[in-house]
């Protein structure tokens, strides 16, 4: 007993990651905390566009399964697990029976370097961008896979759509990505990193997000990110590959039951890995909010309590819908499952007050509210936007956003290198 | 006038070998498909993702409404045209009544005209309404449907409350109405034009500047106004090609002459005019909503019928305005007591045929979006 | 209008008003020289609608009738004339593009055949479908029953 805890406590003091120590063990469980908390995020992310959506167009959402509809994924994931799976009879089975399944590893494999905090990754690698970008351009192919196989003229026109699009928005986002690998190189040894974990503690050092350096030139390149990071993803507006209303669904028309919930599940943990990258780049990964302008240990302390601050207050907005829940018998067990989830928020909130619980779960608390950020976008996007046509698509990709990048990589060059110069001339390495 | 251009319908002898030796594709849109609005199936032949031309296959609706009305009475049918457009119901009443009345030469009393013109530019409203929702759905807005459906909602509770139905109405008989206006009429409807005015600027708000829907319907499905007249095309449709025509001013029939309004056209004729055409008509309906109800007159609401309708022996044609272009009846009389031959001349079905003009040589996904601004009922077009 | 086109071509043309309404009724032989003059030079630039109604018991069973409009002169006409079973008419899809599809409604209901239509084929109604619906002697109780026959295998739904 004693030697486990021994062994957890020399864990937590680590400073490396599991991967890069070499430490498989503290790996697996990181993997399955990861895919676990990707599941459930995915399934809250459910929640909550639906909820958010419905609330934007003067709706209710879901309501009927659980308070405020709160069980409403659970019972569409048991009822796509229950149905009958459909595999076409014309189709090619089995790269039908593929291509979900390299959308979905695709989707989750870019997790293994994501930071969640300075040690709360499953590994750092030097190569980390090229590793996220390289891996997440993957799931191109199984998106075509599926389209090809499903014998279909729908899926096949959805399938070369999201080809060419994923192609070509690529490009404009490498080069949004490498304006900000140019960025990590100023310092004193001139050593720029392609380490996601590298990237943040740049920006730590340089005592500012990337967002804000060479203004605007880093607002540019989020610009670029944030735009074809939608493009990437397939989501409103450039959700044109799944175009319900011209292609019905796109790829993934003949797809039903389980399968289709993979394509689902890799839609939403790839929206999550976009942002991700994002966040790292140029938000700051799990660095707090103005972590130079408000230095001092009163901060720091101000700034872990907002984690505990934050699961409090939700426990407080659900204990007051459960108030005002109907007094009706019929919703007794309702009302009764929204004060226990209220509770359970509160005790969460709680717990992140005990000071050892929350120094170390405060990066990870701030990287993920960055991440949710992004994830309101999305949503935001798809209640607002009308849909892009497929020339218009391309237009976007190949004549605004790929020249503005180049100019912008051309120009971060150049500011750099003027930088670079002036700190060689004082001597000083301070933005 | 131009030569009308000639519609050469597709080869379609062959489409195994069209797909394998050349780099076309034949795809089936239809009848199934979430943005045909109903079952209208359209068989395109792209190159990518062009069309280079497409066939209407249509009918899947057919009820033989001009057959049932040979075996019915006058008074037995008028529940069937509410059954054509069905989302503007009371226009299509509006125009078998007076059809039929002018065939026995009866004209409704002015109370019954002005609640029949009221509730009429609702159901005009509502109709736009409709469309506005569902065409920005098919563009992928999938917002403004929720709010127009809200909106409308007000419309079909005054219905509700004047005639019991909220679609199929049925509000209206050969000589003038059924029922008096309910307690309240006059204000309820004074509360709704009130309620809907900010609403309909909530609508333009979310579109009318926006930058990816001006891009989606700015250029797509031009349409001249030659070609409109050619191909027969009215209503909004026409208008936006610039030709000021619209049958309440033109031929004006209830008591439209008696009410100050105005007809919005556009210019260019592509889907953004016929977009902002048809928001501005929802504005003038409210005008005359709002005229009209400002000056309903007492009296009776019918108008001296016989019981068992025998229209003298002859013929008549008959059109209205209705939401999506000129409705037309043409009624055959016998001297008996069932129409000899009803003929509805529905605007939906000819403007239709437009739809190939407008598409060839556009994308696929402009094809949705023509078929969203063609405004089509697939009830009226098959009938 | 009516009497000069009444001058130039005599008693093939029989101008009439019912209720208001101008209408006149046109030998078969003169259709496409009057419905192209109402065009050209009569500024009847709208073809409102192509009907026919079926009189089984007269000789000549069918009348075809154009419903016309000039946007010019703000003024609608009908354009009636007497057809046998059997006999075509031309097609007036070279005048008006909108003919195509009501002239094919008009043969997929009545079987009147359109000489010159570019595709003369059924509309509303599948392709393979037997009569003609809106001819006053079609038996739908007959169609019902053959239907329930061929298809339910009992003898009759009625």
């Amino acid at each position: 007993m004693h030697a486990v805890v021994n062994y957890i406590q020399s864990y937590l003091d680590s400073n490396q990651t599991p991967g890069a120590a070499g430490n498989f063990f503290w790996a697996t469980i990181y993997i399955l905390l990861v895919f676990g908390g990707l599941s459930i995020a995915v399934i809250a992310m459910n929640w909550l566009e639906r909820k958010i959506l419905a609330h934007m167009q003067v709706r209710l959402g879901p309501m009927r399964v659980g308070p405020h509809g709160l069980l409403q994924p659970i019972a569409d994931a048991l009822k796509l697990l229950l149905k009958e799976d459909i595999i076409p009879a014309e189709a090619d089975k089995t790269v039908f029976w593929v291509a979900p399944f390299i959308v979905v590893l695709a989707a989750f494999t870019v997790f293994v370097v994501v930071p969640f905090g300075p040690t709360h990754a499953i590994t750092d690698m030097n190569i980390g961008i090229l590793f996220m970008l390289g891996v997440s351009s993957l799931s191109v192919l199984g998106i075509v896979t599926a389209g090809w196989a499903s014998n279909s003229h729908y899926p096949l026109i959805g399938a070369l759509r999201s080809s060419a699009q994923m192609v070509s928005y690529e490009v404009a986002m490498g080069l949004a990505v490498v304006s900000v690998i140019l960025m990590t190189s100023l310092n004193e040894a001139s050593t720029g990193t392609l380490s996601m974990i590298g990237i943040v503690e740049a920006q730590q050092a340089q005592q500012q997000w990337f967002v804000f350096k060479f203004f605007p030139l880093g607002l540019i390149g989020f610009f670029i990110f944030a735009v074809a990071m939608v493009a990437e993803t397939n989501r409103a507006p450039f959700d044109l590959p799944e175009a319900e209303s011209e292609l019905t669904a796109g790829f993934h028309t003949e797809y039903s039951g389980f399968r289709w919930s993979l394509f689902f599940l890799a839609e939403y943990s790839a929206m999550i890995a976009v942002s991700s990258i994002a966040v790292t780049l140029w938000l700051g990964g799990w660095l707090r909010p103005f972590p130079n302008a408000l230095q001092g240990p009163t901060w720091d302390l101000v700034f872990s309590l907002i984690p505990g601050l934050t699961f409090l207050f939700l426990a407080g907005m659900t204990f007051y819908s459960t108030v005002r829940m109907p007094k009706h018998p019929l919703f007794r067990v309702q009302t009764i499952g929204l004060a226990g989830f209220g509770a359970l928020l509160g005790v969460i909130g709680l717990i992140l007050f005990i000071p050892g619980v929350r120094v170390r779960v405060q990066d990870i608390f701030w990287f993920s509210a960055k991440v949710a950020a992004f994830m309101y976008l999305y949503i935001w996007y798809r209640g607002t936007f009308p849909r892009y046509r497929f020339d218009q698509l391309m237009k976007v990709g190949w004549k605004v956003l790929l020249p503005t990048g180049l100019a912008l990589l051309i120009l971060t060059a150049l500011v750099a290198m003027r930088s670079e110069l002036l700190a060689d001339v004082r001597g000083v390495w301070h933005p | 006038m131009t030569e009308p251009r000639s519609l050469s319908p597709l080869d379609l002898e062959t489409p195994e070998q069209t797909f394998l030796d050349a780099n076309e594709l034949v795809i089936n849109m239809g009848p199934q498909h979430p943005a045909t609005h109903g079952v209208l199936r359209v068989i395109l032949r792209l190159d990518g993702e062009k069309v280079m031309g497409l066939e209407c296959v249509i009918g899947y609706l057919h009820r033989g409404v001009e057959k049932i009305a040979e075996n019915r009475t006058y008074t037995m049918f008028n529940p069937y045209v509410d059954r054509m457009d069905y989302v503007a119901a009371v226009s299509n009443a509006l125009g078998y009544c007076e059809a039929v009345e002018k065939l026995l030469s009866v004209e409704a009393p002015p109370r019954a005209q002005y609640i029949r013109v009221i509730l009429t530019e609702l159901n005009r409203m509502a109709s736009h309404q409709l469309w506005l929702g569902t065409h920005a759905l098919d563009i992928g807005a999938i917002t403004p449907l929720f709010y127009t459906f809200r909106d409308r909602e007000e419309i079909l509770k005054i219905f509700e409350k004047y005639c019991g139905a909220r679609l199929t109405t049925h509000a209206f008989r050969i000589g003038g109405l059924q029922y008096e206006a309910y307690e309240g009429f006059e204000k309820d409807v004074k509360n709704f034009v009130s309620f809907v005015k900010p609403k309909i600027d909530e609508y333009e708000e979310l579109l009318t500047t926006n930058r990816i829907w001006l891009e989606r319907t700015k250029g797509v499905g031009v349409i001249s106004g030659k070609d409109c007249i050619a191909l027969g095309v009215t209503g909004p449709v026409l208008r936006a090609s610039g030709v000021q025509w619209d049958l309440r001013k033109a031929q004006p029939y209830a008591n439209y002459k008696n009410f100050d309004f105005d007809i919005p056209t556009g210019q260019n004729g592509d889907t953004y005019d016929r977009y902002i055409v048809r928001m501005m008509e929802m504005r003038q309906s409210l005008r005359i909503i709002e005229q009209a109800v400002e000056g309903i007159p007492e009296g009776p609401i019918m108008a001296k019928v016989p019981k068992v309708m025998k229209p003298p022996v002859g013929e008549v044609y008959h059109s209205i305005e209705a939401p999506k272009g000129e409705l037309g009846y043409f009624i055959v009389s016998d001297g008996s007591t069932q129409p000899y031959r009803i003929r509805v001349r529905p605007p939906s079905f000819v403007n239709l045929q437009a739809l190939e003009l407008m598409c060839r040589g556009q994308l696929v996904a402009d094809v949705i979006a023509v078929i969203g601004t063609l405004d089509i009922v697939l009830g009226e077009v098959d009938r | 209008m009516i009497a000069k086109l009444k001058s130039s071509y005599g008693s093939g043309i029989e101008p009439l008003t019912h209720l208001g309404q101008n209408y006149m009724v046109v030998d078969r032989s003169l259709i496409p020289e009057i419905l192209q003059v109402l065009r050209d030079q009569e500024q009847f630039d709208y073809c409102v609608d192509i009907t026919a109604v079926h009189y089984p018991k007269r000789e000549k069973q069918f009348d075809v009738v154009w419903v016309l409009y000039s946007f010019a002169r703000n003024q609608r006409i009908r354009v009636k004339t007497q057809i046998a079973d059997g006999d075509s008419i031309a097609s007036s899809v070279p005048l008006w593009a909108t003919a195509n599809w009501l002239e094919r409604e008009v043969y997929d209901m009545f079987g009147i055949k359109f000489d010159g239509h570019p595709d003369l084929k059924r509309i509303l109604l599948p392709d393979g479908w037997k009569g003609f619906p809106l001819r006053k002697d079609y038996g739908i109780l007959q169609q019902d029953n053959e239907w329930v026959q061929i298809n339910l295998g009992i003898e009759s739904g009625q």
